[in-house]
């Protein structure tokens, strides 16, 4: 009887292990694919085989000053099967309207703008940053991505990625490998991303440097950019309650890298009463030139990540990541949570910190002494303020409740507030706001079923 | 070769300094939560990075570093 009684036991104790020990493989799994495809498959790859799990989201995204304002909606589908393989499914929307800013500097004159689509233009009040308000886009993003283990050791994943904007065609595939050691306390990663792009840009794909001509068409019809990742990972298990992650990461870029909607103002720097001011050319236009980037892209990532379950069930989450590229920008993101958990719900709190260098080729705008007229003192130029010193902190709050049945409902709000840094100008251009901050509010809705 | 040598090296160290860590299979109950995963909202952190990806210089590390859209 005690003999009987033991085995019992010992069943028991058993069941819960192996159902564990499974989950962990999933969740690494999970975890190691979801880092190495573009469209992550969903939390719900470990639900019960022969079933759909479904997983849906909606971003609202609103930024500052009446620029951009986005909504998201995301719906996922799941499916599970018997030997640990699991199908996702994922369609994303994107809704955008709103002004973007032109990248041209503001000025204490009325500036004439020509609309992308070359028929039209627009002004911009002086001492106004220059917006482009035509800024309005719709997105089609379906991914499907596969994955399942080889055997006891192997995992794999494969992935398709599709996207379309009304200027943007994004087509791509990607691949990865998982490899499990010590009882899956440890996991390699390896994984590859090939995607190729097609860029149709309203008015045609923009010769670099070329005039923003009033009224005027320039553009050269589409052009296209491929870009091939690279990402090996390792995953370890440190303790009962702690697992940390490591990438690194290599991403190549060739193409057409212009924003083919951002141009640079030219400053006049001759000494007399409009140093500092718009620089026109012989017919009295103000000149402005479509920006010209490298034609090329080389980047490497290290990635840092740990999550530690604390005695009080509560988790801790952190993250650091180092950028680096061969345009001359370096980064260093930080990210911290804490998931502080109740009996069906939960509040989390997340902080992050992201700081950048500017591109070797970033300029707020070009001199006319630089311009030359046309016969440029250096080859590469844009004003692109994602391209230039900037300090990006974001701070919100998430809470998720159960709603029973499994089903799960979160909702998280966040403030994201960015500044940038430069060259602060000279003579009138001195006076204007050459680097504005810019604040966005997102809102988050998630229901899991 | 040299690498290759290097890297089998530091592959092989990484691995018998691993081999001390970790759990056994019945102590993976914490670990097996859905909150532990690393990604453990894998909407949310396509969203993030998306948004990210529009608005700044850097991507990727988490996962792949591409685009997939027209916004950078």
């Amino acid at each position: 009887m005690q003999l009987v009684k033991r085995h019992h036991n010992e069943a028991a104790l058993a069941k819960p292990s192996a159902q564990s020990h499974r989950n962990i493989a999933g969740a690494l799994a999970v975890a190691s694919c979801a880092a190495l495809t573009v469209a992550a498959p969903s939390l719900h790859a470990q639900g019960e085989p022969g079933e759909w799990d479904f997983e849906v989201a909606n971003l609202l995204y609103a930024e500052s000053d009446s620029r951009v304002n986005a909504i998201e909606p995301v719906f996922s589908a799941t499916r599970n099967f018997d030997e640990g393989e699991s199908l996702n499914l994922k369609a994303v929307f994107d809704v955008l309207t709103g002004a973007s800013p032109n990248g041209a500097t503001p000025s204490d004159e009325v500036q004439t703008f020509t609309r992308p689509s070359g028929s039209g233009s627009y002004d911009v009040e002086a001492n106004q940053a220059p917006l482009d308000d035509t800024f309005k886009d719709t997105r089609i993003a379906l991914s499907a991505n596969w994955m399942s283990p080889l055997n006891h050791n192997w995992d794999y994943s494969a992935g398709v990625y599709g996207s379309k904007e009304y200027d943007y065609l994004s087509m791509g595939v990607n691949a990865g490998l998982t490899r499990y050691f010590n009882q899956k306390n440890t996991a390699f990663n390896m994984g590859a991303s090939i995607e190729m792009d097609s860029i149709d840009p309203v008015g045609g794909a923009r010769t670099p440097f070329s005039l923003m001509a009033a009224g005027g068409d320039e553009g050269a019809g589409s052009d296209d950019k491929a870009i091939l990742d690279l990402l090996f990972g390792v995953s370890q298990v440190l303790g009962r309650g702690t697992i940390m992650q490591f990438n690194y990461g290599v991403s190549y870029s060739d193409g057409y890298l212009n924003d083919p909607y951002k141009i640079l103002s030219v400053i006049d720097d001759a000494a007399g009463a409009n140093y500092g001011g718009n620089y026109a050319d012989a017919s009295g236009n103000n000149v402005y030139l479509y920006e010209n980037r490298p034609d090329s892209r080389l980047k490497h990532s290290l990635y840092w990540q740990v999550k530690h379950s604390l005695d009080s069930g509560d988790i801790v989450d952190a993250s650091y990541r180092f950028m680096i590229d061969d345009w001359g920008i370096t980064s260093h993101t930080l990210e911290a949570a804490y998931q502080w958990r109740f009996n069906q719900s939960y509040i989390e709190p997340h902080l992050r910190y992201y700081q950048q260098s500017e591109a070797d080729f970033y300029r707020r705008y070009i001199t006319s002494g630089d311009y030359n007229d046309g016969d440029f003192t250096f080859t590469e130029a844009s004003s692109d303020s994602r391209l230039g010193d900037l300090t990006g902190i974001t701070i919100g709050a998430k809470y998720g409740w159960s709603m029973g049945s499994g089903n799960q409902a979160n909702v998280r709000l966040d403030y994201y507030v960015q500044s940038n840094d430069g060259d602060s100008g000279f003579g009138k251009l001195a006076s204007q706001e050459l680097y504005p901050d810019l604040g966005a509010v997102m809102m988050t809705f998630g229901y899991s079923f | 070769m040299k690498c290759l040598v290097l890297a089998g090296a530091l592959a092989s160290l990484l691995l018998s300094a691993c081999a001390d860590l970790g759990v056994k299979p019945w102590e993976r109950d914490i670990l097996a939560q859905p909150a532990m995963q690393l990604i453990d909202s894998p909407i949310e952190a396509s969203l993030d990075d998306h948004i990210y990806f529009s608005k700044e210089a850097s991507s990727g590390g988490r996962s792949f570093g591409g685009g997939g859209c027209g916004c950078n």
